[in-house]
């Protein structure tokens, strides 16, 4: 029932709600930024970092330190936050934590493949899987050589395999259709999981509806405009598309037959909310979009923290703590590539 | 017994409502009054506890301050403590003859009537100093400037039960029995 969620809430989800937004306040805030974009070597960066949360994490790192040393110690931090909750967490919160890492598997699963794909050795590609996204057979990907033995060998013992049934194909794997075996999974999987929110009602339907519609639009438009140039037929395009969000239907109408950039900005510049995202760019400009959308997609983030008593926060931070691992990732290369002027084409603020 | 004032058909709600003993009504009052008030309390108390306890993890100087809250949701308790006791010095013994008068009943309505009034308030009462004490608790774990904010609206919650009591204990002021030399 909605606006009672407030009573009975807390008896499951007060706690852990609390601890969430205790790890929040964690994140790193604008001067912390302004602070790490002045740094001349990683280790500046390090010492910046051990006044934050990720001081223990990254201490007893020796010096020479790497981009990668970083990222990995900054996720790791995140996967230990994420499994402390995971314990705590009871039904339906922890179903609904397990499908936030659902995204890094699909990652993972299409990461694996193409990488095998191209020959790449097993044992490096699992060093750059998303440790979320893990799963007890992911090793056993790489002997898949079509859909079909995919699925069969490996991905039927995993929560994907429901997301599967639509793109079993005995095709042999190439880049293209494990692309579009990316993008039907993670369709599949954004749906399933605005299903789950919408049966979850009340504040938490609200909030994760908002945020799935948009991540559902801004998946709709980079499929649009990655497939623009490609062999992807109009038909194929739109089968891609998820079946909810603001721009459904009748703006995926539109954008499935979008031959070009700026036709996809005037399509999206029928929808007041994205209209501000397109004033900040020039046309034909399309690079700068992908920061556009992150730093909406953050403000929005940020937002769900603004109500109580909704698993919206759990969702928002484990994004906002991935887009902040982002920013540290382009950073830290900014600084080890002597490349500081690009600093903050990437990096967006939280707070 | 006389029951020739009100009169109900042989058989009906209102014969079966007057056969009611007043003494079973100021009984079922004054166990409202507690009952429903430390229900209340309870409910408050574990919304604003489950809160705190996981903001102070990250804030821990939170929790001494943010006790208030809980001592707010407690005080509800109380209420209905202290109303309880002063319904149940308000039942007299009265002759058997006595028992179904007028003034009787209207003693036995009266408790029954505060006790509701009581318990009910109250109940809302902890429920609403509850929720805001567990936002206090979040919103003091992030920016220690809100707390005082929030307090005082806490303040005004915890009133609504206090209304309650009072409105109670006026009413159960109604509550007089019929003299033994009758």
């Amino acid at each position: 029932m909605y606006g009672f969620e407030a009573m009975t809430f807390n008896i499951h989800g007060g706690y852990l709600e609390a601890i969430v937004r205790g790890h929040r306040a964690g994140l790193l805030t604008a001067a912390d930024y302004n602070n790490l974009c002045q740094c001349e070597t990683l280790d500046d960066i390090k010492m910046h970092l051990s006044a934050t949360e990720y001081g223990p994490y990254l201490q007893n790192e020796p010096s020479p330190l790497h981009t990668t040393t970083i990222v990995e110690k900054c996720t790791l931090k995140l996967v230990d936050e994420y499994k402390h909750m995971m314990c705590q967490a009871t039904e339906p919160l922890s179903t609904f934590l397990e499908y936030i890492t659902y995204g890094h598997m699909i990652d993972n699963v299409v990461l694996i493949v193409t990488g095998t794909l191209h020959e790449r050795d097993v044992q490096e590609l699992l060093e750059k899987c998303h440790p979320l996204g893990m799963f007890d057979s992911i090793a056993t990907l790489a002997v898949a050589q079509n859909m079909r033995e995919l699925y069969r060998l490996v991905l039927v013992d995993t929560p994907l395999a429901p997301y599967f049934s639509e793109c079993i194909t005995s095709e042999d794997l190439d880049d293209m259709n494990i692309e579009i075996m990316r993008n039907t999974l993670y369709k599949a999987y954004l749906e399933d999981f605005y299903r789950f929110c919408k049966k979850l009602g009340g504040a938490t339907a609200e909030i994760m509806s908002d945020l799935l519609a948009f991540e559902a639009d801004r998946r709709a438009v980079n499929i649009t405009i990655n497939s623009i140039g490609t062999e992807l037929t109009r038909d194929d395009r739109r089968k891609l598309y998820s079946s909810f969000g603001l721009l459904y239907p009748y703006g995926h109408e539109e954008l499935a037959v979008c031959e070009d950039i700026d036709q996809v900005r005037g399509v999206l510049e029928k929808y007041p909310p994205y209209q501000s995202i397109f004033s900040k760019l020039s046309y034909g400009e399309s690079q700068m979009l992908d920061k556009a959308f992150y730093e909406e997609e953050v403000k929005r983030l940020c937002l769900a923290f603004e109500q109580q008593f909704h698993y919206g926060v759990f969702f928002a931070y484990m994004r906002l703590r991935e887009q902040e691992i982002r920013n540290l990732m382009w950073i830290s290369e900014c600084v080890a590539q002597n490349q500081k002027s690009r600093v903050h084409d990437s990096v967006v603020f939280i707070f | 017994m006389s029951r020739s004032v009100i009169v109900g058909a042989s058989s009906s709600w209102a014969r079966a409502l007057l056969s009611i003993s007043p003494y079973t009504f100021s009984a079922i009052g004054i166990a409202i009054a507690i009952g429903i008030s430390v229900l209340g309390a309870a409910w408050g108390i574990y919304i604003t506890g489950s809160s705190l306890i996981g903001a102070a993890i990250k804030a821990p100087r939170i929790t001494s301050k943010n006790l208030i809250s809980v001592i707010f949701c407690e005080a509800v308790a109380i209420y209905g403590v202290i109303v309880a006791i002063i319904l149940q010095t308000k039942l007299e013994s009265v002759p058997a003859s006595q028992l179904y008068a007028p003034e009787s009943l209207r003693a036995g309505y009266a408790i029954f009537a505060s006790g509701i009034i009581v318990g009910f308030a109250n109940l809302v009462c902890g429920l609403c100093v509850g929720i805001i004490g567990s936002s206090c608790a979040l919103s003091d774990a992030q920016n220690s400037s809100l707390f005082v904010k929030i307090l005082v609206i806490e303040i005004f919650g915890s009133a609504l039960g206090l209304f309650g009591v009072i409105v109670g204990i006026i009413m159960s002021a109604q509550a007089t029995w019929p003299s033994k030399t009758v």
